[in-house]
């Protein structure tokens, strides 16, 4: 635990996925960095690459498509990393649970991998921005 | 300063699937194209076999996340075709109003991702800014952001009363003098008029081969528009005009959607100034018998499609959903074919496809030589291409900030 | 706007496709359904489109006792009219020619219902999967009534042929 709590000290560095998402919770990501939200004054960054990212920002639920991807993306992220699944369909597949298309919401697929995974979660259809900023914050403190 | 950069996405809604692109090119110029889709796929199809007439709405709001009100209006209008029923005229003009909301943010979500992908990020961050507002406005009337979940077969959810029309109309006054000021200052760009003039060229045969929609049509001269071909009862008595352009070209597509904002904004004045007072806000179909309806309505990126089939029981026998991305994307082997790599970025965000970027391009060169680019590496080549225009006319305009 | 007398565009398709039309309606004012054999579709669909000027919207697959309906709209702008083209093919034969090989405009649609349903494209340029993950166990067709969304779960699918 403790160097979990000296990696997220300071501002974390976040890597946005998308796996199968109708891409409303991507574009309310992409409005933390817009004027009125703007979180990069707390100094969380939207990094290019999974290898220098603290947590992985994952919107929707999880399709066999993105599945592999998204375990590869998984093991890429330098450890100790946090998993944010981000809305309902990050949660729990919310109202696509039933389709034979979707493998899974994301706490399913990555407990596969890595039984040991840390993950928030921040329901909503989509979150509101502000409901965002406060689950992230609150997955840093219970880190 | 400090480079904001987006990683994988950021996905525009709709089909709103990464796709994986693969150009094939020599030396610097694109031959052919594929696109790969099907990321995004969730069978909602199926789904909406396993629910009822009133619990679709809910599934195909989530089909996108910006075109959230037409899919549930195009549902809606299939349901009413088939049962044959007509619409109280308040709820009619309750519908304009809010998806006519929906058509001027995302059009500003589209201005604000093409600035950013041609260097432009203050464009970005201002027409997200004014998107803002309008989404306090959809709050104000809908409860909610995104996803309002304000139709059903039969009429409208909830109602407007005297102090959400106030708030509206002021708003919307508000937001008017900021787009107008956008606008005018990307028209007259001289940078903007070089980087995408002639880029990205659909022409008018290509647009009809492929049954082109929306603004990547009417961009291309092609005049369709479902609020026009097949005009709802609630657009009967409003005035506003289809803005079409003829050189379909980038620039062309990114002209149309600008002014549509305003004829959006007076169709909303318009529609919340002419509200009945009173009245019913819902037909109250009881039943759905046998048959089936077609439904159509012209979101923010073209027409949406939804065709019922009913057997008399209460959840549909087949739903059939097209989006208008479907009939958009395969436009790229035409208009991307000859283009520099550094502007496939730029055409593909011209169709405003429901996901912006892909999560990698493959490029394939004659050699068979493939190599993988990243969405920020083609943000990087089209940045760069700015970078060298702005050197040859030798200007920097007020407009632009280019933080590298 | 909407042209006052739509009866005009059923009188012109009665009489340009008289012998091969089985039954043709027109329930509402700017809807028309007509039903044609299977062989007669494709050229039909392409007069239509080519020749009476209409857009493709649409078409819709579907699953019904006797075989696969086709069903392809198509929007004829300035009389705003539908014209919906069904067709039965029946589950002993599933196939029908492609209209892709001609017009762009049909080939991804072909190629959905092709994964979706069975229904093969008789010269159809590209028939890969489109929307479906090549990891999606071959022989199934998800919008068959017979397939229920829980007869695919995750172990079912391929992953290694998606070549992650």
């Amino acid at each position: 635990m403790d160097i979990l709590k000296k990696s997220f000290k300071k501002s974390i560095w976040v890597f946005h996925l998308s796996t199968a998402a109708c891409n409303n919770c991507d574009i309310e990501v992409l409005e933390l960095l817009t004027p009125k939200y703007d979180v990069e004054r707390f100094g969380i960054k939207l990094v290019g690459s999974p290898r220098h990212a603290d947590a992985l920002l994952v919107c929707g639920s999880v399709n066999a498509h993105a599945k592999p991807r998204f375990l590869e993306v998984y093991r890429q992220t330098p450890k100790p990393c946090l998993v944010v699944a981000f809305g309902s369909c990050g949660c729990s597949s919310g109202i696509f649970r039933d389709s034979y298309s979707i493998v899974g919401p994301v706490d399913k697929v990555l407990k596969e991998e890595d039984p040991d995974a840390k993950i928030v979660y921040i329901p909503g259809c989509p979150p509101k921005p502000e409901a965002m900023i406060e689950g992230i914050v609150k997955g840093l403190e219970a880190v | 300063m400090k480079q904001t950069i987006i990683p994988l996405g950021p996905y525009h809604p709709l089909l709103e699937e990464p796709e994986h692109f693969k150009l094939y090119v020599e030396g610097e110029k694109v031959v052919d194209l594929d696109v790969e889709i099907g990321y995004n796929h969730r069978g909602i199809e199926k789904l909406s076999e396993s629910k009822t007439w009133d619990q679709v709405p809910y599934l195909v709001e989530r089909i996108c996340g910006i075109c959230s009100t037409s899919h549930p209006m195009a549902y809606c209008l299939a349901v009413e075709d088939l049962v044959g029923c007509e619409i109280p005229k308040r709820a009619q003009l309750i519908r304009v109003v809010v998806c006519e909301l929906e058509r001027i943010h995302s059009h500003l979500l589209w201005v604000g991702l093409a600035g950013h992908f041609i260097g432009y990020n203050t464009v970005w961050m201002w027409a997200w800014k004014y998107r803002e507002t309008i989404l306090e406005i959809c709050e104000k009337l809908t409860g909610n952001r995104n996803h309002y979940a304000m139709f059903k077969p039969g009429g409208v959810r909830r109602d407007f009363n005297k102090e959400q029309i106030e708030f509206a109309l002021e708003k919307i006054v508000d937001v008017e003098k900021p787009i107008r000021m956008l606008t005018d200052a990307i028209l007259d760009d001289p940078v903007i008029h070089k980087r995408l003039k002639g880029i990205g060229v659909l022409t008018k045969r290509e647009a009809v081969n492929y049954s082109a929609l929306g603004p990547t049509s009417r961009g291309s001269g092609v005049p369709w528009d479902v609020r026009y071909d097949e005009p709802l009862d609630g657009f009967k008595d409003l005035k506003w005009k289809v803005i079409v352009q003829k050189d379909g070209d980038v620039f062309s597509k990114g002209v149309v959607r600008l002014l549509e904002c305003f004829e959006s904004v007076s169709l909303i004045k318009q529609a919340l100034l002419n509200l009945p007072e009173g009245g019913a806000i819902d037909a109250d179909i009881k039943e759905v018998p046998q048959g089936e309806g077609c439904g159509r309505y012209e979101a923010p990126r073209g027409e949406v499609f939804h065709y019922v089939r009913s057997d008399g029981s209460n959840m549909p026998y087949r739903h059939k959903v097209r989006a208008p991305t479907f009939n958009n994307l395969p436009t790229f082997k035409a208009s991307c074919k000859g283009e520099t790599i550094a502007d496939v970025a730029l055409i593909t965000a011209s169709i405003d496809p429901c996901y912006c970027c892909t999560e990698r391009v493959a490029v394939v060169d004659k050699n068979n030589n493939e190599k993988i680019l990243r969405e920020k590496d083609l943000v990087k080549l089209s940045v760069g291409k700015t970078k060298n225009i702005m050197k040859k006319i030798g200007k920097t305009p007020a407009l632009y900030n280019l933080e590298i | 706007m909407a042209k006052k007398n739509n009866q005009k565009v059923m009188k012109n398709l009665k009489k340009k496709l008289k012998k091969d039309i089985i039954d043709i309606v027109q329930p509402r004012e700017n809807r028309i359904y007509m039903r044609v054999k299977p062989e007669k579709a494709p050229g039909i669909v392409e007069y239509l489109f080519s020749k009476y000027k209409c857009k493709l919207c649409t078409a819709s697959g579907m699953d019904m006792r006797e075989g696969i309906e086709i069903i392809y709209h198509l929007a004829k702008e300035d009389e705003n009219m539908i014209i919906n083209v069904k067709t039965l093919i029946p589950y002993s034969k599933l196939e029908i020619e492609s209209i892709g090989k001609k017009i762009k405009a049909f080939r991804w649609i072909e190629r959905e219902i092709n994964e979706m349903l069975g229904v093969k494209f008789k010269g159809h340029p590209d028939m890969r999967r489109l929307l479906l993950a090549d990891s999606f166990p071959k022989g199934k067709y998800p919008l068959r009534k017979n397939f229920k969304n829980s007869d695919v779960t995750d172990e079912d699918y391929d992953y290694e042929r998606s070549g992650i």
